[in-house]
């Protein structure tokens, strides 16, 4: 029997943030609270969420850059949770990570060329015709051609969507199974932005990648995976295929998000949206019952505010975590 | 009805650096009724933030060229000078939000104190006078008036913003520049700010100018569209004609690259990047990138209207 190529088990990442003095009572920002998921090989995933809903600790943390505080994480079957630096250098190799801003992850002091053969040289390439051929490879697939037009220049030289495309050629270049991209397009304007996001779905495709897209714009969800899994307050509040979720959203955060997506519309500007009152709550101290029930047009005296929801199976693959289904 | 509030003709803004000449605003024309709003849509780098600046006559101080006019209820306000621009036009009838205005906020001064202090420089108000005003401001933004005695840092980003809009309402102006109002806040505290700006459109009549990179977010306020490439505007539609058929290529294809939640689209790209500023290429800048170039279209194209009001710079509209 195949498993998933990533499975999570009611991962947690908790943040310390205080302690009291004499070894008091100790504060943490639980910024992923118990979350669940599995991908396959070849698939790809969005998980969307407002900021400082966790999406971006939870990607880090799948991607071991945090230790998680409980919970279970096995890639290709295997345990990597609690591994330590060195047994880990394999799972770098198998992953790899795309950030928002690509100049700042980019050395700005170091070339096109050394940027894209530092992984090579961690991982011991040693054949330096092996780490050259890796490189015009990389950047012809992220198609920085023709390549001796970039491969000697500084992050700088570069404009956005070229340094976006070289931190995504650099995040190939170990041909890894796995990919989190976080937020990789919003810095970008409208029109690379779609050059990028159709770049990266020809290398999943092609390299049979699995990819975690991470965003808060729903709307560019839709044109890149199949899955989608809302998070608020450090939770999963729901999770089904994207069309199900555009048609059918259920949890009524999910219904308050798209419902306040502005497509063109010249109409727009005559109609007052619904906009749930209040903000997202902090996470140290989070609302007992479920986290959204402050906010919630729906809210049930006695039973939101009580005990946490669970996440239902409401239709086939659709999961919600809310009273309402319960 | 309300007259013509603001019209701006042939105005041209260079600034010099040590590259050369930066041509940020480049024969820039509209107009705006009162009451009205105007979006100014673009990619980074096209010069919307610096026609908002020339408006307000916010100027980098390597500036080579400032020319054209911007008549504000028919005055120049090229003509002023800068005493008279300061005391009359600058945050008094004319306010701006520059971007990111929300970590523009003093973080040691409490609210109340920055808010008054237009208020006392410009219009001598006395300071109880001011912090009457400035609690009545913050009401009608949805912010209860105890903020005025909170420091910056125990407001959310949400609420900063609305503080900073309520500041520029303080004054009573009548045209309010907003430059990417949300772009650094979350979906649903962006709604909110949306609804904010069209309550104060529809109470107070104010007319706005709306800059914007988000085409979409853009249509939450637009009764008028002009669209930015390379320093100039390529097209000036109303909000009823741009979102449902745009006509400069340029708009075309940016429309084309907006995701879409409701409808099912293929999305597209433009190859290429803008060009720089120091060096625009001859006749339409666009022409580089646009997939009807033709030969025309190496030299400048001319302004064609499409009604009294409304413009497209492209050659393919050029009437015989």
């Amino acid at each position: 029997m195949s498993h998933p190529l990533l499975y999570v088990e009611n991962l947690k990442k908790y943040f310390e943030v205080k302690r009291g003095i004499f070894g008091g009572r100790r504060i943490y920002v639980k910024a992923v609270d118990g979350v669940s998921l599995t991908l396959a090989r070849g698939e790809t995933i969005s998980l969307v969420g407002e900021s400082g809903c966790g999406k971006t600790t939870l990607g880090k943390t799948i991607l071991r850059l945090y230790e998680p505080t409980d919970g279970k994480i096995l890639f290709d079957g295997k345990d990597i949770t609690h591994l330590g630096l060195k047994e880990l250098k394999w799972y770098r190799r198998e992953t790899g990570l795309i950030q928002q801003d690509p100049f700042g992850a980019l050395p700005p002091f170091m070339t096109v060329k050394r940027i894209l053969e530092e992984p090579l040289l961690i991982h011991g390439f040693k054949n330096r015709e092996e780490r050259e051929e890796r490189i015009h490879k990389a950047l012809e697939q992220v198609r920085l051609t023709p390549i001796e037009d970039f491969i000697n220049k500084y992050p700088h030289m570069l404009s956005g969507g070229q340094q976006q495309r070289l931190v995504i050629a650099r995040s190939i270049i170990l041909e890894p199974k796995l990919i989190v991209a976080d937020e990789p397009v919003s810095m970008l304007d409208a029109s690379v932005r779609v050059e990028i996001l159709k770049l990266l779905q020809d290398l999943q495709k092609r390299y049979n990648l699995s990819v975690i897209y991470i965003t808060h714009d729903i709307s560019t969800t839709r044109y890149f995976s199949e899955r989608i899994y809302i998070m608020y307050a450090a939770h999963i509040v729901e999770g089904a295929d994207i069309r199900e979720i555009l048609h059918n959203p259920m949890h009524p955060y999910t219904k308050a998000l798209l419902n306040v997506i502005p497509d063109p519309d010249p109409t727009n500007r005559f109609i007052l949206k619904e906009v749930p009152a209040g903000e997202p709550p902090n996470l140290i101290n989070p609302p007992t019952g479920c986290r959204f029930n402050p906010r919630c047009p729906n809210f049930m005296r006695g039973v939101c505010d009580v005990r946490e929801p669970p996440l239902i199976e409401v239709n086939k693959g659709h999961y919600v975590k809310c009273w309402l289904y319960g | 009805m309300g007259g013509s509030l603001l019209n701006i003709i042939n105005l041209i803004m260079y600034y010099r650096t040590i590259k050369g000449e930066v041509k940020a605003v480049d024969n820039v024309s509209f107009s705006l009724q009162k009451g009205e709003t105007i979006a100014i849509i673009g990619e980074s780098g096209c010069g919307k933030s610096s026609l908002a600046k020339s408006i307000i006559r916010l100027l980098p101080r390597n500036i080579s060229v400032y020319k054209g006019k911007v008549l504000f209820n028919g005055v120049n306000l090229l003509d002023l000078n800068e005493e008279d621009f300061n005391r009359e036009i600058r945050w008094t009838k004319i306010t701006y939000v520059p971007q990111a205005a929300l970590n523009s906020l003093n973080p040691v001064i409490k609210i109340g104190d920055q808010m008054i202090e237009p208020l006392i420089l410009h219009q001598k108000m006395s300071k109880r006078e001011a912090l009457e005003r400035a609690a009545k401001v913050l009401r009608l933004v949805g912010v209860n008036d105890v903020f005025l005695n909170h420091y910056p840092f125990e407001l959310s980003g949400g609420m900063k913003q609305r503080v900073i809009i309520s500041m520029s309402l303080l004054t009573n102006p009548e045209l309010m520049i907003l430059d990417e109002p949300t772009s650094s806040l979350d979906v649903l505290t962006q709604a909110n700010i949306m609804n904010l700006l069209k309550r104060i459109k529809r109470e107070i009549g104010l007319s706005m100018i709306f800059i914007t990179h988000d085409v979409a977010l853009s249509s939450e306020l637009a009764d008028k569209v002009a669209v930015m490439y390379a320093g100039q505007i390529v097209e000036f539609n109303s909000a009823e004609k741009f979102y449902s058929s745009p006509k400069h290529p340029y708009s075309q294809k940016l429309m084309e690259s907006v995701p879409t939640l409701r409808k099912d689209k293929e999305l597209s790209f433009i190859p290429g990047s803008p060009p720089s500023l120091l060096s625009p290429p001859k006749g339409c800048r666009f022409s580089e990138r646009c997939p009807f170039a033709f030969k025309k279209c190496l030299e400048e194209p001319p302004i064609t209207h499409l009604d009294e009001d409304f413009y497209v710079k492209c050659w393919l509209y050029e009437r015989e």
